[in-house]
């Protein structure tokens, strides 16, 4: 069992919790994640680490409720619980002082990127952050960005904060103008990885995206999380999640990913069902009808 | 002597078989299939042991159990009795009596076997671990010697608890860390609930906690703690790893990224790991089709093609290379197989799978094989026929042509020997590995072969663990 020590909504659907895991507080590192199953009978599901705290015993992440288990998760407070919290899996981010990098986020992958930018930034980079997403609201880590990055800009697609467009337009513009840019870190929606991958191919600026694919274990004994890179077969919680981003077949990946895709939404609505149930007999015990 | 029967009566009893479920009715169930010998049964199979002088059987068992002696012990009726004397070779018996591939090992040399069926010692194995548990007639042995020394067991599989139970039999302070949130390793995730229930699974092993030994879940060593970082900075003075071959091979043939196409480790981990069968009860989700194909021919391929008819597959295949003969498989486990209309497509190679325009499968592609003359392995080796490719329709492809060792420890561990194959290098007597206090067995130095071979690992390396340790570590 594995407390939650401290939560935060960071918007309608994404919220940030501390979790104690003195270990994995301990060694992670940027670019790992962990798997976590919140109660018996749930599923495992890979969360990538967003910050740790190693005196306090803590590890940070930030989930956005898609499907049952992230919604499971989120409606969890301070004080509760998840059942199974295991990590830091997956191999992590080379960090090494390559010049200029960009950091780019859309959506809740700023959480996933923010580690990586802050580790760069540390090991001497110059760097420059673009974080995205559908509109205001669900923009995160702007000021933690913001302190790691050298400079950031923000888009969001309705144009409701900042510029409006997405952060591979931001990207493209930062090329156009001849920043000197010696690597990208693009973390986000598959289609959001796969624009920035086409981007900065052309210029033969290396790109690294991290993969969300379909895992079971997160330890390499499934299978299940297999993406084709560069032609060959690869375990994204092993090998990975981090690729070459002009080597991973996206159109690939997104097919994979819908494999459960109306078995999840099944799962969903049962879950939902089950919690306006509660809440009904919640307001009867109360005498409100 | 207990047996009151001359030697040539005893050869006039016949085999006593199991009482199974009803091949049409386990089809659809994940009960386990074989009820095992009652009291009646296992009293007349136990007096057909002929005790011999020079008890081969013992030779033919990799832990070396005291075969005759545990059938006396049957013969008088002492059945606590009997499943201890077990237990002084093997602390898994009601695991080993359900999983053991007996017909290879004690069974295949015992003498009654010559002219008539040799005597069902599996069977009775179990019987005596089920009356034991049944009739809560165990008692966890008191360890009266302590040695204040930390050994760490890696992987809770059975190598690692046969290891950990001969350590703290010893005396020592033994810690088993499992990467996953439940333990048993291949026995939980990978041997089906119909085969070796989890209630069984869980009684095993808690009798191995209740023994003294420390089991830590959640817990990947190689990432949560590298195998140094146990021995530097926890205190562990010696290791055993035991972390299975969980890694599935592919075929690499085209067509494996369909949805709808699994390694039978993927298929196994979700149905019996993570309680697909009980989906959306439970939130793990499995499809399974109407049509399904398993490829290969040992143990995971049975469970596999028999868990997805379970799982309600109306045409459930089985796709092998060779032929029958040549099937790694126990051949209990092709006969149950075959009982609960499984179809055996034998001498047949996958050549593509084929999807639709919803990147599901749809079919798979197939050549028939002839056999020629014998490979490396000694089986004739399949050789394709030509044009006689043709296509069966199905919705899924689960693959079980073979695991290798998870490559996480072997890469985190400067000084490891590791084979070419990923399989870590020790010594055949004492399983020590390049490293002096570091030990391996089970399927991690084999890349997959049997429970039993783990627990004779497990337990040959204990007792050099021991020695190693007692001549000051």
């Amino acid at each position: 069992m594995y407390k939650i020590i401290k939560k935060q909504k960071l918007s309608d659907t994404i919220t940030k919790l501390v979790i104690e895991s003195p270990l994995v507080a301990k060694k992670r590192k940027a670019g790992n994640f962990v798997m976590i199953r919140v109660v018996e009978g749930g599923e495992r599901i890979p969360i990538t680490i967003a910050d740790s705290d190693i005196e306090k015993g803590t590890v940070t992440i930030i989930v956005q409720a898609i499907g049952k288990t992230t919604k499971m998760l989120c409606s969890l407070n301070e004080g509760d619980f998840v059942l199974d919290f295991v990590g830091p899996l997956g191999e992590p981010t080379p960090i090494h002082n390559y010049g200029t990098v960009v950091c780019i986020g859309g959506g809740v992958g700023t959480a996933e990127v923010y580690p990586i930018a802050k580790a760069l930034r540390d090991a001497g980079n110059e760097v420059i952050g673009i974080i995205g997403a559908r509109s205001k609201d669900l923009i995160i880590l702007e000021k933690e960005m913001g302190e790691v990055c050298n400079k950031l800009y923000i888009t969001t697609d309705d144009g409701s904060y900042a510029r409006k467009g997405f952060v591979s337009d931001q990207l493209l513009e930062l090329i156009n103008k001849g920043t000197k840019i010696d690597g990208v870190y693009a973390i986000g929606p598959i289609p959001m990885m796969q624009v920035c991958a086409n981007v900065t191919k052309p210029f033969g600026i290396k790109t690294y995206v991290s993969l969300n694919p379909i895992m079971v274990d997160g330890t390499g004994m499934c299978g299940g999380c297999r993406v084709t890179v560069g032609g060959k077969m690869k375990f994204a919680c092993v090998d990975g999640p981090e690729f070459d981003a002009h080597q991973v077949d996206f159109d690939e990946l997104i097919m994979r990913n819908r494999t459960y895709i109306d078995l999840e939404k099944t799962s969903l609505e049962k879950y939902e069902e089950h919690i306006c149930n509660l809440y009904e007999k919640s307001l009867s015990g109360k005498g409100v009808k | 002597m207990p047996n009151p029967l001359k030697p040539s009566e005893r050869m006039k009893i016949p085999r006593q078989h199991s009482i199974e479920q009803n091949p049409e009715e386990r089809n659809r169930n994940f009960n386990e299939v074989s009820f095992g010998l009652n009291e009646e049964l296992a009293l007349l199979e136990a007096k057909r042991c002929l005790d011999c002088k020079n008890p081969v059987c013992i030779d033919g068992c990799p832990v070396r159990i005291d075969i005759p002696a545990f059938i006396n012990l049957i013969i008088e009726k002492d059945y606590s009795g009997a499943a201890d004397k077990i237990r002084e070779a093997n602390y898994l018996p009601a695991i080993c009596g359900r999983v053991c591939p007996q017909e290879d090992q004690c069974e295949i040399v015992c003498i009654l076997g010559k002219k008539h069926d040799p005597v069902a010692i599996g069977k009775l194995e179990r019987f005596v671990a089920d009356y034991e548990m049944a009739n809560k007639l165990f008692k966890s042995p008191v360890v009266t010697n302590q040695i204040d020394k930390k050994v760490a067991i890696v992987g809770s599989g059975p190598a690692g608890l046969t290891c950990a139970a001969e350590l703290v039999k010893l005396g020592y302070k033994v810690t088993i860390f499992e990467a996953l949130h439940a333990t048993g390793g291949v026995l939980r995730y990978g041997i089906p609930e119909f085969r070796l229930p989890k209630e069984i699974l869980d009684i095993e092993v808690n009798r191995v906690r209740e023994l003294g030994a420390e089991i830590i879940t959640n817990f990947v060593v190689g990432r949560t703690a590298t195998l140094d970082e146990l021995i530097d900075e926890m205190g562990y003075e010696a290791v055993f790893l035991g972390t299975g071959a969980g890694t599935p091979n592919f075929m690499e043939i085209s067509g494996e990224h369909f949805s709808g196409v699994l390694s039978a480790n993927e298929f196994l981990t979700r149905v019996n790991f993570m309680k697909a069968y009980a989906f959306p009860e439970t939130d793990t989700p499995i499809k399974i089709g109407k049509q399904i194909a398993v490829i290969g021919g040992g143990n995971t391929a049975m469970d596999a093609v028999r868990t997805a008819k379970r799982l309600g597959a109306e045409k459930a295949y089985l796709i092998y290379r060779r032929s029958r003969k040549e099937m790694p498989a126990r051949i209990e486990e092709v006969q149950h197989a075959e009982e609960e209309g499984i179809e055996f497509l034998m001498l047949t190679n996958p050549l593509r799978i084929v999807g639709d325009e919803f990147n599901w499968v749809k079919a798979i592609e197939c050549q028939k094989m002839e056999l020629g003359e014998p490979d490396d392995s000694g089986r004739r080796k399949p050789i394709p026929i030509k044009g006689s490719e043709y296509i069966i329709e199905v919705q899924n492809v689960i693959e079980a042509i073979g695991q290798k060792p998870n490559p996480i420890i072997q890469a985190t561990t400067p000084g490891l020997g590791v084979s070419k194959r990923g399989t870590v290098v020790v010594d055949n007597k004492t399983m020590v590995t390049s490293r002096p206090n570091v030990f391996a067995g089970g399927d991690l130095i084999h890349g997959g072969a049997t429970v039993i071979l783990a627990m004779h690992d497990g337990k040959a390396a204990a007792a050099s663990i021991h020695e190693y340790l007692q001549k000051g570590g």
